[in-house]
């Protein structure tokens, strides 16, 4: 019954009609200063985690539909730029270009191959040890568009390299398809903490194809945040690992409002022994539809891998369907999972609200506990802004 | 402060308190006894306003008011507060989080919390793996924190140590002693907690029903001397009568 009911629900509200988004749009100009950025602006990206006052942050790149608006490092030996202007910098740089993301995978990478706009490049030399992190921002500002990112982010050998992105959208933008085409190489020994929040508006569509590679002894950390409504979103990245000892771990959290619609997974492709991973969602269901995908995949010996999902639902619309994958090629492989799906609990709202609690609070507390980020491991800079989002969230979900 | 007429509840269609008539003036604590499963708990829970304690006949009257119809948090915000028997744990809520959220204004949560060897509590998840006793001490600060004119205590010594006993009834009687006219509900089987915390009367259930309600600490004498099966058939006068002559 219920599995049948999201199988009806993939078809009808994962149907995107391209050509019904503008393809051309009004040009932005380019801001050496970043409080030059309209208050509705500013507000929308700190709400995705990317801070205009740029304070701990080792650089910034702003994109505006289809124009580059800011793109400077504050640090020596972090790199930032339009995939444009480093595709022409950068001769080598065309190796990177659909390596792990295959442009003919579907519709969306093939129109972001045809047309692309910018993206960010981002990128951390040897050894390069940044204090803050870098943040990226991709914003829909002109109602309508559709706007077909492809981004870049290379850990060089021994660097450790933090990312915060945020997407966003300007307030009186309805309707939008964003394109994000992500390709992220964690050299040798390199560790990269990837944080992406999204801040789109209700009625817009976002399909992020994203892959990442990671070398020997590198570590590929994930932190994935949907809060706010979003008409439909479906992404699967995946990480290869190929070099002996490679990490990685996708966390996400998610939250479904009423009539959002997400099919989002994680999958890890162990591919070098030694090697290993982790995924962790936690789902929660205020009436929208959650599909919450997972996928192990071991091939080489020696290899830990474990997949963990909750959700959780609020009320009483709203559907959470957990799909853990494990797959094993070879036998000494070690992969588990687990997966809880439940509604929130009545004796604990109402043990809240024998405290006073509305009805209200105790769901927002419930909900916020649940979605504890601590378990993520976040550097603190990064879980500041996951608390933030969640808490903005709270406030206009209950 | 409270008064309960004829009140019946049932928990999942089935009736597990039947025509209950109790008074609470203001200043006074019930002792409220009674064997496992006799319905004490749920009667404190029906009071609370839980969603799983129905209310199938009477009513519930709270400072003249009568609160059936009100939700849980609309009586605490009247003035209830409970200490549970049995709380939820919540998962990712600290301890110290809900301290924020109850608490009043002057409320020094590290102080009180310290007061009530709970300090290392507060950055642990709500009742997640406290101990017996912790969980006592924990409800405390909670009910502490939010100043009830009526406190609804279950069983607040029940697996409590010798010297926690102490430091729980200290704390009840901070709790009462807020106010005069503060009252309290003190449902207990050991009457332990009456070394600390004075009750002014006492009744029985038994079934669902109350069955005496006289002097706290002479029900008790006479439960622990001849059983509860003996309170139920002793009614009236010959109970009083009865009482007297075994004090002698
Ligand atoms: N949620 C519930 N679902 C089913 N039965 C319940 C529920 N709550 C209480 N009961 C039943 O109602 C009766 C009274 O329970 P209650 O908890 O009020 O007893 P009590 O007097 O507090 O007992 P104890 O001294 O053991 O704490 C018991 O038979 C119990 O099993
Ligand atoms: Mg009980």
């Amino acid at each position: 019954m219920r599995r049948r009911k999201v199988k009806s629900k993939t078809s009808q509200s994962g149907k995107i009609d391209i050509t019904s988004y503008k393809s051309k749009t009004k040009s932005n100009i380019y801001l050496e200063d970043l409080q030059e950025l309209s208050a509705d602006q500013k507000k929308n990206m700190l709400a995705a985690g990317v801070d205009p006052s740029q304070k701990a942050r080792s650089g910034t790149y702003i994109q505006m539909d289809h124009s580059v608006v800011h793109s400077k490092s504050l640090y020596p030996g972090l790199e930032v730029m339009s995939t444009t202007e480093a595709l022409k910098k950068y001769k080598w740089l065309d190796d990177y270009f659909w390596k792990v993301v295959s442009f003919s995978a579907d519709e969306f990478t093939k129109r972001a191959q045809v047309q692309p706009h910018h993206g960010y490049f981002l990128r951390a030399l040897s050894g390069v040890k940044a204090t803050y992190p870098l943040q990226a921002c991709l914003f829909i500002n002109d109602n309508n568009i559709i706007q077909n990112v492809h981004n870049i982010i290379i850990a060089e050998e021994g660097s450790e390299l933090e990312v915060i992105t945020g997407c966003a959208t300007a307030s009186d933008v309805k309707r939008g398809l964003h394109i994000g085409i992500s390709e992220f190489y964690v050299k040798k020994g390199a560790r990269l903490t990837f944080t992406m929040i999204h801040n789109w508006a209700e009625d817009v569509a976002v399909r992020p194809r994203t892959a990442t590679l990671v070398e020997e002894g590198g570590t590929f950390l994930s932190n994935y945040i949907c809060l706010k409504p979003v008409k439909t979103l479906q992404m699967y990245p995946k990480a290869e690992l190929v070099g002996q000892g490679a990490t990685a771990r996708y966390n996400s959290i998610l939250f479904a409002h009423p009539d959002s619609y997400m099919d989002i997974g994680s999958r890890v492709i162990l591919k070098a022994e030694g090697s290993k991973a982790e995924i962790i969602t936690r789902a929660v269901s205020a009436g929208g539809d959650i599909i919450a995908r997972g996928h192990l995949k071991g091939e080489a010996k020696n290899i830990k891998a474990h997949l963990e999902c909750r959700g959780l639902i609020v009320t009483d619309k709203g559907i959470i369907h957990a799909i853990p994958e494990l797959e094993a090629s070879i036998r000494e492989v070690d992969l588990s999972h687990e997966a809880a799906v439940g509604k929130i609990a009545r004796d604990e709202i109402e043990y809240l609200m024998a405290r006073g609690l509305s009805q209200g609070e105790a769901q927002a507390a419930i909900v916020r506990g649940f979605l504890d980020t601590s378990i993520m491991g976040l550097p603190d800079v990064l879980q500041k802004e996951v608390d933030k989002a969640i808490s903005s969230c709270e406030k206009e979900a209950f | 402060m409270l008064k309960i007429e004829d009140l019946s509840i049932s928990v999942s269609d089935k009736e597990v308190l039947s025509d209950i008539n109790l008074e609470i003036k203001k200043g006074e604590r019930l002792a409220l006894l009674g064997p496992n499963g006799s319905g004490k708990t749920s009667l404190l829970m029906a009071i609370m306003g839980f969603s799983n304690y129905r209310i199938k006949k009477g009513n519930i009257i709270f400072k003249g008011r009568n609160i059936n119809k009100l939700s849980i948090d609309e009586r605490a915000r009247l003035g209830i507060g409970i200490m549970f028997q049995r709380p939820p744990t919540i998962r990712g809520v600290k301890t110290r989080q809900l301290m924020e959220l109850i608490k009043g204004g002057d409320f020094n949560v590290d102080k009180e919390a310290e007061e009530l060897t709970l300090k290392k509590f507060l950055d642990r998840d709500v009742n997640m793996d406290f101990s017996g006793g912790e969980i006592k001490r924990s409800e405390l600060l909670q009910v502490l924190a939010s100043s009830p004119e009526l406190s609804l205590f279950d069983e607040p010594e029940s697996g409590v140590d010798l010297e926690n006993i102490a430091l729980v009834g200290k704390v009840m009687n901070r709790i009462l002693d807020k106010n005069k006219d503060n009252a309290a509900l003190i449902i207990t089987h050991t009457g332990y907690i009456f070394d600390y915390v004075e009750p002014t009367k006492g009744c029985i259930l038994v079934g669902g029903r109350v069955h005496c309600i006289g002097d706290a600490k002479q029900i008790l004498q006479t439960i622990k001397k001849h059983g509860y099966g003996w309170c139920v058939t002793c009614e009236g006068e010959k109970l009083k009568a009865k009482h007297r002559s075994l004090e002698k």
